[in-house]
């Protein structure tokens, strides 16, 4: 066995696992906060790599200010979403929830095909390119670089939640909702923070995506696999989206480049099978008792 | 309004059709059924034949999600598996269509039932989530099984032929999809008159509390999914027939919300809910495509919008029948059958 390329493509993993972590931590708040499992997290991905697109290569505009629109034009799409369509269905059956989500991702298709084009498209570079080594392992820069901010990204996020006011909120309102309301805490305020913060996180993730792959109006796929990245990692559980992530991530290289392109995924939901079978509350996650 | 309909039996009062009315209206039903091919031209037979399969496949889905409760996104790959068994047989033995029909209900059932074996474990959303994977696993293997499903190049069927007439074409093939799926579609509804059917909506109403009432979970939810993934595999070898040819790409994920979009379009847990939904939403494109002919002439590029435009109007519909008519075109149909039967007292 080369170990040096299994190095490599591992690194490559990794890289590829930290996105998947990033959207991971976006599912997750939006999880913690209003219980609501959002499928439409990779279109929302979609959807801010394709306005950093269009602002960067339709408008013309310079690439820091494109990606700045694009972040505050991703927690506006969360903000909007919240606001219109999930506030609504407050305390109703989590599974109708679910599938108005199912339907929101497949009007942000739609919206993305009729403006841009059903098309896949290339974005405007902004990571450097230089080769990166690690030790003789070879890295693709632009993953290396995603890996970097995306690693970054969470950092700024868990200390975040852990020390800022709206963070703190947060993660109460997770805990105990009317325990926090009583407290002084706007909770419907919190709602809106964390889908905002969710769409923003996902953006960025799109931003990152985009510039290895690519984007294209099938990049919401992305978001079944971060799906089995919650799932595996605990549906409330920061931590648990960092380990599964890097952890699917890196099996997931491993098996597109040992068994070949088409296992990737079956490899995914495989584990996404075995996981809900034996832990459904999944690594790291609160195991749900239910009352009567 | 409703007089004169007094029931002298229990059996009386729980039948499918309790009054005379409902009778004749039903019979009207069914002769307009068997009259309709001789008015209509192929493009609307042949879209009739759809609905057909479409509620076939979207009342397998409603038994399953709208009255057990179980959400499933897996009733289009389903559907390729009763596809791929019709399109085996007819290609390595020489089987009349009715056996391979029933064939291929048969093995969608038992591939159902292991689909369905996460249930004794998970619930609700997680389910969801299960059965897509199930359905990602089932459409690798639809692309990947070369000896069986001939990858992505796909197989050819021929038309069913039965006592000398081929069934190849829209205004023969509805002799055969249209009884049938009225068959399913009252077997469906009687359903729900027995101790099974009732079994799956305490399921649905409360999982914990039918099960103290003394009804085996892991066996009716099993049930639930075999009975689900029967009418899938059915709908499915009417679409291999149908189209002559499949290959994976006919049974995407997006089918399966398709048929999810349907139920709650049309009303979860009711069987006409199924039938309403099957048929609006077959018929939503139709009408998109007869918009975008009318645009034609204005607009630059407007069949290009067609596609697009029917993945938004597919989602916008799911979002706003949630939001607005969470009980579906059906709940409007009793809204105007109520104003009927109220209708001197109340309006």
């Amino acid at each position: 066995m080369d170990w040096l390329f299994f190095f490599e493509v591992s690194l490559a993993g990794l890289g590829f696992g930290a996105l998947y972590a990033l959207t991971g931590v976006a599912f997750v708040v939006i999880y913690k906060a209003t219980r609501v499992i959002n499928l439409a997290m990779g279109e929302m991905l979609m959807f801010g790599a394709y306005l950093f697109f269009g602002f960067a290569a339709g408008f013309m505009l310079p690439v820091w200010l494109a990606i700045v629109l694009a972040l505050a034009g991703g927690a506006l799409l969360g903000l909007t979403l919240e606001r219109l369509v999930i506030r609504p269905l407050l305390g109703e059956n989590p599974i109708s929830v679910f599938m108005v989500t199912i339907g929101l991702a497949s009007v942000l298709v739609g919206l993305v095909e009729i403006i841009w084009t059903a098309a896949p498209r290339s974005l405007p570079g902004f990571l450097p390119d230089d080769p990166i080594f690690i030790g003789d392992a070879f890295v693709a820069p632009k993953t290396f670089w995603s890996f970097i901010i995306a690693g970054v990204v969470i950092a700024v996020f868990l200390v975040l939640f852990r020390f800022w006011r709206g963070g703190v909120a947060l993660r109460a309102t997770a805990s105990d909702q009317g325990a926090a309301y009583a407290m002084g805490i706007n909770v419907p305020a919190v709602y809106s923070l964390s889908w905002g913060l969710a769409g923003m996180l996902a953006a960025g993730a799109g931003l990152l995506l985009g510039s290895i792959a690519g984007i294209s109006s099938e990049m919401g796929f992305f978001g079944l696999t971060v799906l089995v990245v919650v799932i595996v990692g605990g549906l409330d559980s920061v931590l648990g989206a960092l380990v599964a992530g890097l952890l699917i991530g890196w099996i997931e290289s491993l098996a597109g480049v040992y068994l070949g392109g088409e296992y990737e995924h079956l490899v995914t939901f495989i584990i996404l099978m075995v996981v809900l079978l034996l832990r459904p509350w999944g690594l790291f996650g609160t195991r749900e008792i239910e009352r009567l | 309004m409703r007089i004169g309909s007094p029931k002298e039996t229990y059996a009386a009062d729980e039948s499918l059709f309790r009054t005379r009315t409902q009778w004749v209206w039903f019979g009207i039903l069914l002769l307009s059924l068997v009259l309709y091919p001789f008015m209509a031209n192929l493009y609307w037979l042949y879209l009739v034949c759809l609905i057909c399969i479409n509620i076939i496949s979207a009342t397998g889905l409603n038994i399953l999600t709208g009255y057990t409760g179980q959400v499933s996104l897996g009733q289009a790959a389903f559907m390729g598996v009763g596809a791929y068994t019709v399109a085996w047989l007819d290609n390595n033995a020489s089987t009349p269509f009715i056996m391979n029909l029933l064939a291929a209900g048969a093995v969608t059932t038992v591939v159902g039932i292991i689909a369905g074996l996460p249930s004794l474990r998970v619930k609700g959303l997680y389910l969801a989530i299960a059965t897509i994977a199930a359905s990602f696993i089932l459409q690798f293997i639809f692309i990947n099984w070369e000896s069986v499903t001939r990858g992505t190049r796909g197989i050819n069927i021929e038309p069913p032929t039965l006592f000398g007439v081929e069934f190849d074409n829209p205004d023969t093939f509805y002799w055969l999809v249209v009884p049938v799926t009225v068959v399913m579609l009252i077997l469906a509804a009687n359903l729900f008159r027995t101790r099974v059917g009732r079994a799956f909506i305490a399921i649905r109403d409360r999982d914990i509390s039918a099960s103290v009432l003394g009804i085996n979970l892991p066996l009716y939810k099993l049930m639930s999914f075999a009975i689900a993934s029967f009418y899938a595999g059915i709908a499915g070898g009417f679409y291999a027939y149908f189209y002559g040819s499949i290959n994976p790409e006919s049974f995407p994920l997006l089918l399966s919300i398709f048929f999810l979009a349907a139920i709650i379009v049309g009303g979860l847990g009711t069987i006409l809910g199924s039938i309403l939904g099957a048929v609006f939403m077959t018929l939503t494109p139709e009408l998109l495509r007869y918009g975008v002919d009318v645009l034609e002439p204005f607009v630059h590029d407007a069949s290009a919008l067609l596609s697009p435009v029917r993945t938004m109007v597919f989602g916008l519909l799911i979002v706003g029948f949630l939001l607005f008519e969470p009980h579906g075109l059906a709940e409007i149909w009793r809204r105007i059958r109520r104003f009927f039967h109220l209708w001197p007292f109340r309006n």
